[in-house]
């Protein structure tokens, strides 16, 4: 533990007229698993691609485990593992098969079912790719990540487009990498998967990063801890935002698809003043509910938009 | 070499993937029998079919049909002058006999069959009217295995497939794992390029031994197709054949970054040798300005050195030409396609 397992700094990369990644600063400590946040197209496929010696990158420096890309390709190829976003493996090879050519790459890292253990694939060890569930598909991209027993774990969207169990699952194979003391780079347009996952995270936007730090920092940074989103009956105006920003310890007022939320520090204190509020002016609700804030919130607070765009 | 080897796991995963396929299994083992039998067929071996002969009706018709009815080459019948000129504008009679003195005979001077068919008739028509033959004479008939249209056409499937299954299991294997972003997965890896490609060169040396033996096989057992010359020799043009190949699939597959795209220039690759480099028929029917061109043709010179080997016995000295042309480009197509090759 300690150091850093990933710098980089002023991380720049245009593709034409896009720029994907706009001067990006990260570092990644040993041992910690760092999310990178953002919604789709936010560059955070191609910083992770130039991390992982993919792409070269404009401008800008990456050191990966104390070493450089173009210098050092093959000792650092040997060290992490990767998954990336799209890779279909092939169809007619079995679970077995695959992580044993994977694994014939490294000079060391787990037997093969070793592996198959760590992402609960040992009773499909014998079934083609072709067969599985994408769950597990995606447990079997990341058996090919940790066949070489690495020091750093990439993961882009490992959980995009799984069944909710799937996901549990996946998270689990994470969080034991991390608990034995692995580096995870983590990208995710999901805030629950960030939050549960992540030591500290980046929030990435229109390729650079627009908020740094631990979940509960970030969250934090809100000034409030809670959300209180209300649905007002059909042709009823909500209240306008200088009165509910009065109400006690609302911080900030949005509007949003016929939707209101408020966020708020103490819950306790300003539900029961909204709902009076509310009523005083002869307003009847629909819906109404409370979270604790999240990065989502954060999200929209500092973009004005949601992580995904529905 | 350890089993865990890279190379030895690399050129498995090829092997496997190639015979979990059933249609690659079927379009190089079934295909070519298929096509063999269908052709064998239609071009058999058979006795010359007897020659339409019309008669035109008339003064004499009848009487000089009753002498020709015994002539085993012809099948004659009478027919009203405006029929039989129709019949031989559209061919169904090679040959129109007008009776009368002297007698005429009416044909197309450009068709051979009318050429034979003229032959054979003026033949009986003279002996009907009593010429004896000056010398005696004693046929021997012979069907020699080696000439017949199968001998030559096996060889040229054979090259064929050598070409399909170089070209597409290759290139079209790299290909799709360029679009299933295999690729770039397997570069993410410490995995050495040179053992990716040299996987698809060691796969393919087991697939050809497989694909020749079971031609060859297939071919000498339900043909009779002859087999003159030295295994070593044969196997030594299979293997250069099956390497060009797949060198030239490489190389169109080094930047194609699209199924279809690659589907498009192999066909455009292929076609031109299905037709030109003598698979079906020889490619001595082309004009001779084209022939240096035909003869650098990869698949010319594979067709041409299987053939020589299976049906005239000849040995590696006398291939050296073929084997050359094989050589380069199976060095060429390999370099360029190292130098161009896209692995993102």
């Amino acid at each position: 533990m300690g150091g850093s397992a990933i710098i980089c700094r002023g991380l720049v990369k245009r593709y034409k007229d896009v720029v994907a990644v706009a001067g990006l600063d990260l570092e990644v400590r040993s041992g910690e698993c760092f999310g990178l946040l953002g919604p789709n197209g936010a560059g955070k496929t191609t910083t992770v691609e130039i991390l992982e010696g993919l792409i070269a990158p404009d401008e800008g420096e990456v050191e990966v485990l104390g070493m450089r890309w173009a210098s050092d390709d093959h000792a650092i190829r040997e060290r992490i593992g990767v998954q990336l976003q799209e890779t279909k493996l092939a169809d007619k090879l079995t679970v077995e098969e695959i992580v044993t050519l994977f694994r014939s790459f490294y000079r060391r890292g787990h037997a093969v079912d070793e592996v198959l253990d760590i992402v609960q694939l040992g009773e499909k060890r014998k079934t083609w790719v072709s067969r599985l569930s994408g769950g597990q598909r995606q447990r079997l991209a990341i058996a090919c990540a940790l066949v070489s027993d690495p020091d750093i774990l990439f993961l882009d969207e490992p959980t995009t487009g799984l069944d909710p169990q799937s996901r549990r699952q996946l998270w689990d194979v994470v969080a034991a990498f991390r608990a034995r003391g692995g580096t995870i780079l983590l990208t995710t347009h999901y805030m629950d998967e960030a939050e549960r996952l992540c030591d500290r995270v980046a929030v990435v936007d229109h390729g650079k990063t627009i908020a740094f730090g631990t979940p509960k920092e970030l969250i934090a940074s809100l000034g409030a801890e809670h959300v209180i989103e209300f649905a007002l009956q059909e042709g009823q105006a909500p209240p306008e935002d200088a009165a509910l920003l009065a109400l006690p310890g609302v911080h900030e007022v949005r509007a949003n698809a016929g939707r209101t939320t408020l966020t708020v520090e103490e819950l306790h204190r300003s539900l029961p003043a909204v709902i009076a509020e509310l009523q005083r002016r002869g307003l009847g609700m629909t819906e109404l509910s409370t979270h604790h804030a999240t990065l989502e919130d954060l999200f929209l607070h500092l973009t004005g938009r949601h992580l995904r765009d529905e | 070499m350890r089993a865990h080897h890279p190379l030895v796991q690399l050129t498995l995963a090829r092997f496997r993937e190639f015979f979990r396929q059933p249609e690659t299994v079927s379009w190089v083992f079934a295909f070519p029998i298929l096509l063999a039998v269908a052709l064998g067929i239609a071009f058999r071996n058979r006795p010359p079919d007897r020659v339409r002969v019309a008669i035109q009706a008339g003064a004499g018709a009848d009487s000089l049909a009753a002498r020709l009815a015994g002539a085993q080459a012809l099948r004659v019948e009478v027919l009203d002058s405006a029929i039989a000129a129709a019949r031989l504008r559209t061919g169904r009679v090679a040959l129109v006999i007008v009776p009368g003195e002297p007698v005429v005979y009416r044909f197309d001077s450009t068709r051979t069959e009318s050429h034979v068919a003229r032959l054979v008739a003026d033949d009986e028509v003279q002996r009907a009217y009593g010429r004896r033959d000056a010398r005696a004479i004693r046929e021997v008939k012979i069907t020699e295995k080696g000439a017949r249209y199968i001998d030559f056409l096996l060889p040229g499937l054979l090259g064929m497939n050598l070409m399909g299954t170089g070209m597409w299991g290759v290139g079209f294997a790299v290909v799709n794992m360029r679009v299933r972003k295999l690729l770039k997965r397997l570069v993410a890896s410490p995995m050495r390029h040179s053992h990716f490609l040299v996987s698809f060169a060691l796969a393919r040396l087991a697939t050809v031994a497989l694909e020749v033996t079971f031609l060859i096989g297939a071919g000498m057992l339900i043909f009779g197709v002859p087999f003159r010359g030295s295994v070593v020799a044969f196997a030594v043009v299979a293997l250069a054949g099956a390497l060009a190949f797949s060198g030239l699939g490489l190389l169109i597959a080094s930047r194609t970054q699209t199924e279809e795209g690659v589907n498009g220039l192999m066909n455009l690759v292929m076609m031109p040798m299905w037709i030109l480099s003598g698979t079906f028929f020889s490619a001595a029917n082309f004009p001779d300005v084209m022939q240096p061109f035909i003869k650098v043709l990869p698949l010319t010179a594979l067709n041409d050195a299987l053939r020589a080997v299976m049906l005239d016995g000849t040995g590696l000295a006398a291939l050296a030409f073929p084997l050359v042309v094989l050589v380069a480009w199976m060095v060429a197509t390999f370099t360029v396609a190292l130098k161009i090759f896209r692995w993102l």
